[in-house]
């Protein structure tokens, strides 16, 4: 019986002091192989210096089509924001 | 859906690319986009896979051991690339699987320069200035495409290619420092390079069926005419550069128009190697589908592996 090799995401931080990024993607049978892979296919370069590898099928992704019930009501809240607030010119350091 | 709801769907998709929005895997798009990335994106993969069968021929046979980890580094990259791109691919809903069937079978099809054989060291030197030094003109334009996948993995693989081209280069410098017989090689390879890196660049404006809606789609930004002299007019000075002779008598400045006239492209030779009939198409494919053939038990090991390690594991809670 044939048996495909999962998808993995893979997150490379490039330097410490930075947060893993999403690089791409790639085909491994478990997570050790995932992570060589990811090596040899996304840091050839010194691109990272910590890898994450997770499955596709684990991540849980929003749907586009929801986009507007999701992040619209964030849109009418300005008051979120600094400069929603009026300050006298002569006040300073706020 | 009604044809209208659909109309109204294409026109917003159409204007958010107008305004250099990206389409990203889950947004919806016109079934047509789908297919039309998957088979460019696809053949693009397939290109880098295949390209690496003309180059491995000569690994064990380069010169130095400076040459050799620059060629492997380069083929490895190829490698690298394909992955980039299936993965890409794969974002459209289609399986690696499927796209290696595609490969294999002869129904996707892959840059037809890699159907030409690789005779001499110096076809080392010149298919990294001109194969890589074309593909870079077609790529670069890539990095600005409208589904965000592919411009993303065009990124990494622009900025990996440069090295390619100069290494290339190098080869070809350095042959035509050497002894009058290592001349003649570097120029032999130009002679035969020349003319399929010129093909690469794709059919001419009048016949190439997908450039309008692809213009449209920003997976073209320039027709292949323009790539190809451009590609022409910055190649033409480094071959001067270093004593090689462009192999096209009718190859000529033109101060009126500011870039190069030149001969005729053999067409027909183009569409034959296109169809199948190359010097290389049964051998490339024989050499893909045997190596394929052949890592079966590899991969099917590796699965039997990972699940007895995964069962270990349960037990081991239990």
């Amino acid at each position: 019986m044939k048996k495909n090799w999962p998808l993995w995401e893979v997150f490379v931080r490039s330097k410490n002091g930075l947060e893993h990024r999403h690089f791409g993607s790639l085909h491994a049978a478990d997570a050790d192989m995932a992570l060589e892979n990811a090596r040899d296919v996304y840091t050839r370069r010194n691109e990272g210096v910590s890898i994450w590898v997770v499955e596709s099928k684990d991540i849980t992704a929003s749907n586009p089509e929801h986009n507007g019930e999701l992040f619209e009501p964030a849109q009418d809240k300005v008051y979120r924001h600094p400069t929603f607030y009026d300050l006298p010119d002569e006040v300073k350091y706020m | 859906m009604s044809e209208e709801q659909i109309k109204d769907l294409e026109e917003q998709f159409e204007a958010r690319i107008a305004r250099d929005e990206k389409i990203e895997p889950k947004d919806w798009m016109p079934e047509k986009y789908r297919k039309t990335h998957i088979r460019q994106m696809s053949q693009h993969a397939h290109s880098e896979v295949v390209g690496m069968l003309p180059e491995g021929n000569w690994i064990t046979r380069a010169p130095s051991l400076r040459r050799k980890v620059a060629l492997l580094a380069k083929i490895q990259d190829e490698a690298g690339h394909g992955l980039y791109l299936y993965s890409a691919c794969e974002t459209l809903g289609i399986s690696r699987d499927e796209l290696y069937d595609q490969l294999h079978s002869g129904k996707a099809k892959y840059s037809s320069i890699f159907n030409y054989p690789t005779i001499t060291w110096a076809d080392m030197g010149a298919i990294g200035w001109l194969v890589d030094g074309a593909a870079i003109i077609n790529q670069v334009p890539l990095c600005n495409t409208s589904f965000g996948p592919y411009a993303r993995a065009m990124v990494r693989v622009c900025k990996e290619e440069s090295f390619h081209q100069r290494q290339g280069y190098e080869i070809m410098i350095k042959l035509m420092q050497g002894t009058p017989e290592q001349k003649e090689m570097a120029q032999d390879a130009l002679n035969r390079w020349w003319w399929p890196s010129l093909m690469m660049l794709g059919p001419i404006d009048a016949e190439s069926v997908h450039t309008e809606q692809s213009m449209k789609w920003k997976l073209k930004r320039k027709s292949n005419d323009e790539l190809r002299q451009q590609f022409i007019d910055q190649t033409v000075p480094q071959a001067e550069l270093i004593g090689l002779t462009i192999p096209d008598p009718d190859l000529k400045w033109n101060d009126e128009k500011g870039c190069y006239d030149f001969g005729a492209i053999d067409w027909d030779e183009f569409w034959q190697v296109v169809k199948g009939h190359g010097p290389c198409n049964k051998e490339r494919m024989n050499a893909r589908v045997g190596a394929w053939e052949r890592g079966e038990w590899v991969r099917d090991a590796a699965v039997a592996y990972a699940e007895k390690k995964a069962n270990k594991n349960i037990n081991k809670a239990v």
